[in-house]
C-alpha cells in the first residue's frame, strides 16, 4: 500500500508540473501575439484598425461592378480561361518535372532502399536548399535572368517541387517493408531492378497522393507567380487590380475562375488521394 | 560442390559463425538445426552473399563465392536461389511477376524498367506454379494468398532461377502443420527430381529427420554435429540444444510429428510418412 501511496504522490507532481508547463505555453503564444500585433501596427503608415473600417470598401466596388455587368459577367469568365489554362498548364508540368525529379532524389537519400550511403546526406542536403527558397524568390531571379514568361515560373515550382516532394518521397521510403527488397538481391536483381520491383509497387500509391497534394498548392503558386509577371491567371489579376475603379467586374471574374477552379482541383484530389490510400476521403 | 573452409562471421563482439568448415559433395537434401541464434541463418545468408563473412572462405567449383562481385556476384546469387520464413515476395505484383522476378538477373535496363516479360519466362512461371499445385492463383495478387501458398509462390520464384542449390530458411517456421507438410514435400521433390542441393535451416528435429539425409548441428556459432539422421539421438540433440537432462525433443517439436523408421527418400518417391498433429 506505501508503494502505491508513494506512486500516486509522484504522479500527482507530475500532473501538477505538466499543468504548469500548459500554462507558461498558453501565456507564452499570448505574449507573442499582443507582441506582434503591436509592433506590425507600429510600422503600418495608418493604425490597422482604422483600415479595418475601410476593409469591405474594395470587395464590395467589386461585387456592384460585377452585378452590374449582368449576364456579360459569365463572358468574361469565359475570356479569362486561357489564361487560367495557362496557369494549370506551368503548375502541371512543374509537378510533372519536379515529381520525377524527386523520385530520383529520393531513391538517392534513404538509406531503406540501399541508396549509396556517402551520397545520402549530401542529396538531403541538396534536398534542403532546394526547398529552402520560396518559388517566388527563385522565379523573380530567373525572371531577372530569362525574361517575362511562364518557363522561368514552371523552372521555379519544379525546383522547389522537387526538394519539397523529394522529402516526403525519402520519408516513404524509410517506412516500407524490407523483405520484398532482400528477396530479390536473392535473386541476384540489381539495384534498380530492385528499386523498379520491390520499391515502386510499395511507395506508389503514397506518392501519387502527396503528388496530387503538391499539384493543389502548384496551382495556387504559379497564380501568385503571375503577379512577378509569370503569365496566366496572376497576372491578369494584377492588370485587372492595377487599373481599379472600372475594372472591378473583370477582377471578380478572375477571382470566381480562380476559387472554382482551385476548389474543383482540391476535391478532386482529396476523392483520388483518399482511394490511393485506401482510407475515405484524405485531407 | 561447395566447400566451407574457416568462415567466420561477427557482428560486433559477437560471433554468429565461428570458424565454419564443411564440404557439400553432392546433391543431398541437408538440414541445418540449432537454437534461434545459432548461426544458421547467417550461415545460409553468406553463401547467398546477403550477409558478408568476415574471414573464411566459401567455395563453389573452386570459385571462392566471397571474393565475387557487381554482375558476377549477382550472377551467383541467382545460381543459390533463396527461400525465407517470410516468403518475401513483392505483396502488390501478381503472383506470375512475382515469380517470373527470378529472371531479373540478365534482364537489361529497359526490359526491367516497363516490366517487360517473354513469352517463355511466362511459360516457365507458369509451369513452376503448376509444379507446386498453385498455377490457378497465377492472376492474384500475392497478398491475397495464404502463407503456405505465398511460401508455394516464393519456391516457384526460386525454380524460376534455375538455380544451382535452393538455400531455405526457415521456410516452414510461420505455417501451420499442413502447409508445412506441402511446402517440405515440395522442397523434397524439388531436389529428387531436379537433383539439387538444398541446404533447408529447421527448428524441428523431426522434420529433419523426415526429409533431410544430412543434418548440421549447430550451438552458439559452432558445428556441433554433421551426419545422417539416424545419428541424430537424444543425447545429440541434448548437445545440439544446449539442454540438461530434462530435455524433451518435444519441445523442439512444432506439429508435424514422424515416424522416421518409415520415412524413405529413394527410389524417386518422396513418401516422409508424416503423420500430421492437429
Amino acid at each position: 500500500m506505501a508503494g502505491v501511496a508513494a506512486l500516486e504522490q509522484e504522479i500527482m507532481s507530475l500532473r501538477k508540473r505538466r499543468q504548469l508547463y500548459s500554462l507558461i505555453g498558453v501565456l507564452l503564444v499570448i505574449a507573442v501575439l499582443v507582441s506582434g500585433y503591436s509592433k506590425s501596427n507600429t510600422m503600418n503608415s495608418g493604425n490597422f484598425l482604422d483600415g479595418l473600417s475601410k476593409f469591405f470598401d474594395y470587395p464590395s466596388e467589386i461585387v456592384i461592378e460585377a452585378w452590374e455587368a449582368g449576364p456579360a459577367f459569365f463572358g468574361l469568365i469565359l475570356t479569362y480561361l486561357p489564361a487560367m489554362l495557362e496557369t494549370l498548364n506551368i503548375a502541371g508540368v512543374a509537378t510533372l518535372l519536379g515529381g520525377a525529379m524527386a523520385v530520383v532524389l529520393a531513391m538517392a537519400s534513404s538509406r531503406n532502399v540501399d541508396s549509396w550511403g556517402p551520397g545520402i546526406p549530401v542529396v538531403r542536403r541538396v534536398m534542403d536548399i532546394m526547398r529552402a527558397f520560396p518559388e517566388l524568390i527563385i522565379a523573380l531571379f530567373l525572371i531577372f535572368v530569362l525574361g517575362s514568361s511562364p518557363v522561368p515560373a514552371m523552372i521555379a515550382v519544379a525546383f522547389h517541387t522537387a526538394g519539397a516532394l523529394g522529402k516526403l518521397f525519402s520519408e516513404v521510403n524509410e517506412n516500407i517493408d524490407r523483405k520484398p527488397i532482400e528477396g530479390l538481391s536473392a535473386c541476384g536483381a540489381s539495384w534498380m531492378q530492385r528499386i523498379r520491383y520491390a520499391v515502386m509497387p510499395q511507395v506508389a500509391p503514397n506518392y501519387l497522393s502527396y503528388f496530387l497534394l503538391r499539384l493543389e498548392i502548384n496551382v495556387r503558386a504559379s497564380a501568385i507567380l503571375g503577379f512577378v509577371g509569370a503569365g496566366g491567371i496572376g497576372q491578369e489579376l494584377r492588370r485587372t487590380i492595377g487599373w481599379g475603379q472600372g475594372a472591378g467586374d473583370e477582377t471578380a471574374a478572375i477571382f470566381v475562375l480562380l476559387f472554382v477552379t482551385i476548389m474543383l482541383i482540391d476535391q478532386a484530389s482529396s476523392y483520388l488521394r483518399g482511394k490511393l490510400v485506401g482510407s475515405g476521403r484524405a485531407h | 560442390m561447395i566447400q566451407f573452409d574457416n568462415v567466420t562471421k561477427t557482428f560486433g563482439a559477437r560471433t554468429a559463425v565461428n570458424k565454419v568448415s564443411f564440404t557439400i559433395d553432392k546433391p543431398q537434401m541437408i538440414g541445418v538445426i540449432g537454437r534461434s541464434g545459432a548461426g544458421k541463418s547467417t550461415l545460409l545468408r553468406m553463401i547467398n552473399r546477403l550477409t558478408p563473412a568476415t574471414s573464411g572462405q566459401i567455395l563453389f567449383n573452386n570459385m571462392n563465392i566471397l571474393a565475387l562481385k557487381g554482375a558476377q556476384m549477382r550472377r551467383w546469387q541467382r545460381d543459390c536461389a533463396m527461400v525465407f520464413q517470410q516468403f518475401n515476395l513483392v505483396p502488390r505484383l501478381d503472383v506470375v511477376t512475382n515469380v517470373m522476378l527470378g529472371r531479373l538477373n540478365g534482364h537489361g535496363a529497359f526490359k526491367s524498367l516497363f516490366n517487360v516479360f517473354s513469352a517463355d519466362d511466362v511459360t516457365t512461371a507458369l509451369n513452376a506454379l503448376d509444379r507446386l499445385g498453385i498455377a490457378q492463383e497465377a492472376s492474384k495478387r500475392a497478398e491475397e494468398l495464404s502463407g503456405g501458398q505465398q511460401q508455394r509462390v516464393a519456391i516457384a520464384r526460386a525454380l524460376m532461377q534455375d538455380p544451382q542449390m535452393i538455400l531455405a530458411d526457415e521456410p516452414i517456421a510461420s505455417l501451420d502443420p499442413m502447409n508445412a507438410k506441402i511446402v517440405m514435400d515440395s522442397l523434397r521433390e524439388i531436389h529428387e527430381r531436379d537433383n539439387k542441393v538444398v541446404l533447408c535451416n529447421l527448428h524441428t528435429l523431426d522434420t529433419a529427420r523426415a526429409y533431410c539425409d544430412r543434418v548440421i548441428g549447430m550451438r552458439d556459432g559452432d558445428i556441433v554435429f554433421d551426419g545422417v539422421p539416424e545419428a541424430l539421438t537424444t543425447d545429440v540433440a541434448r548437445d545440439i540444444y544446449g539442454a540438461d537432462e530434462s530435455f524433451n525433443e518435444a519441445a523442439t517439436s512444432t506439429a508435424i510429428e514422424t515416424d522416421t523408421s518409415r520415412t524413405t527418400h529413394s527410389a524417386g518417391t518422396v513418401t516422409p510418412a508424416v503423420a500430421v498433429a492437429v
